[in-house]
């Protein structure tokens, strides 16, 4: 191939991501599951890195969830975003970052379709107007949390008191980088390096010294799919395709899996459990499962803050093994103390999967 | 064991260094088209014979590539070739189910 053809093609995997400015909303349920990554993300972005990223308590959720359950229409959808996109207005910015993947998503959907369809744009300004008496410009720069993180992390590479490196071989932690469907299958154009070559989290993985595992099955989804899992009797069917994806990574070893989606952390972490109590199996070395990270608690980790600050221990699969790997100091009595160093008591252990 | 009220289906997991791809290769090499096809499944919804028989280019494709046997499937193909007309990356598929028909014949 030409090699200017292939500069041109390549150039269409790459996405425009502003330095500074950006309006941050949250999501739903990562605040659930893993409550200290969303505040990580404002920690490291603002405090670490100076970066002005503004965030209001008004927002709401974006309507994804349930979209993409079937519960409410799509002009619903619309028109929840675009009180969404008010609040970006009336603060005074232009580059909008969503926690969330499904939200990213579904922020994408509805800002093509009134590119392609104009008059329906108006048609929700008009319902936006009679509902609440806003108006709204559009975000010049659409974002996920994780393009900034992608963008700014050779700053935090620079910044790390602990690298992706095992301090016993001194060879790079292998790490399973896992992309939420939503971000790049619907509209590959949207994220950093398309569908096809999803580079975002090997990025940092690479910026900060680990190596990213390649595997048969790296692409296919963690399960949680909606209602592969809110409908009880499809939670078979969410539980089997997990299972696929661990059975396609096992041979390759990995260290850590890290995420950028609210539900894949989850269900990757939860479902190991399950599959220990339903088969006796477990993916990592001597009886542990694979520690699953987002990307903000790894990079939390590579700058040196306390797993337990990080909210590690509300993972179900044990990290310890990671953060000795690390090289992380850790008091391990503090795991289950609260903010007040109260004793919050233990959880009760897994039969099949070993864990602290 | 934990009853959860849900089971485990088997492992469909494809491990590629451990199948032969020998069938597949030898299709590439006499219709090297198919490694244009992007698995849209265009020819498969407008296959004649797929509804009631089972039988699914898309399908036969990706089985290849996996190194499953496809001979079942490919008996039920009538060749009517409509498949060819809608394949957006131009792929004679028509072709390609008698080149696969050859390769069977001489295995």
């Amino acid at each position: 191939m030409i090699y200017e053809g292939k500069q041109k093609i390549w150039s269409d995997y790459q996405k425009e991501i502003p330095d500074d400015h950006w309006y941050f909303v949250r999501s739903c349920i990562r605040q659930n599951f893993f409550p200290a990554s969303e505040r990580m993300f404002t920690e490291i972005t603002r405090n670490v890195l100076g970066k002005d990223v503004h965030e209001t308590p008004y927002h709401t959720t974006c309507g994804g969830i349930a979209y993409h359950c079937d519960t409410i229409p799509h002009e619903t959808v619309m028109t929840i975003v675009a009180r969404q996109f008010s609040l970006m207005t009336e603060a005074g910015y232009e580059n909008y970052a969503a926690s969330c993947i499904t939200s990213f998503g579904n922020y994408t959907e509805v800002l093509e379709t009134w590119h392609e369809y104009p008059e329906l744009e108006a048609r929700i300004r008009e319902n936006l107007w009679k509902a609440c008496r806003r108006e709204f410009n559009k975000p010049k720069y659409l974002a996920h949390s994780s393009d900034l993180i992608y963008k700014w992390r050779n700053e935090i590479a620079a910044r790390a008191r602990h690298l992706l490196i095992d301090r016993h071989t001194g060879e790079p932690l292998r790490i399973v980088e896992h992309i939420g469907c939503h971000y790049s299958k619907m509209f590959p154009s949207k994220g950093v390096g398309g569908a096809e070559y999803p580079y975002v989290l090997c990025g940092m993985i690479e910026s900060w010294g680990g190596q990213v595992v390649d595997y048969p099955e790296r692409r296919h989804c963690c399960g949680y799919g909606f209602r592969q899992y809110h409908v009880q009797a499809n939670r078979g069917y969410s539980v089997s395709n997990t299972h696929k994806k661990f059975e396609s990574m096992e041979p390759y070893r990995p260290d850590a899996i890290i995420t950028n989606c609210p539900g894949c952390p989850y269900f990757l972490d939860r479902w190991q459990y399950v599959i220990a109590e339903q088969t006796g199996k477990t993916y990592g070395r001597n009886g542990f499962g694979i520690p699953v990270l987002t990307y903000e608690e790894l990079a939390g980790l590579v700058l040196g803050y306390n797993p337990w600050d990080l909210g590690l221990q509300l993972h179900q699969v044990a990290v310890e093994p990671l953060l000795d790997k690390m090289g992380v100091e850790f008091d391990p009595d503090a795991k289950y103390a609260g903010l007040n160093k109260e004793d919050l008591l233990r959880p009760g252990l897994p039969v099949n999967m070993k864990c602290f | 064991m934990i009853d959860f009220g849900f089971g485990l289906s088997r492992s469909s997991a494809v491990r590629l260094d451990e199948v032969d791809l020998s069938l597949y290769k030898r299709l590439e090499e006499l219709e090297p088209q198919v490694r244009t096809c992007i698995g849209c499944g265009s020819c498969s919804a407008t296959c004649t014979a797929g509804p009631w028989s089972g039988m699914s280019i898309r399908k036969v494709i990706l089985n290849l590539q996996r190194g499953r046997d496809i001979e079942k499937m490919l008996s039920n193909c009538m060749l009517c070739g409509k498949c060819t007309m809608v394949c957006p990356r131009g792929i004679n598929t028509r072709h390609l189910i008698l080149s696969l028909c050859r390769i069977y014949e001489k295995k």
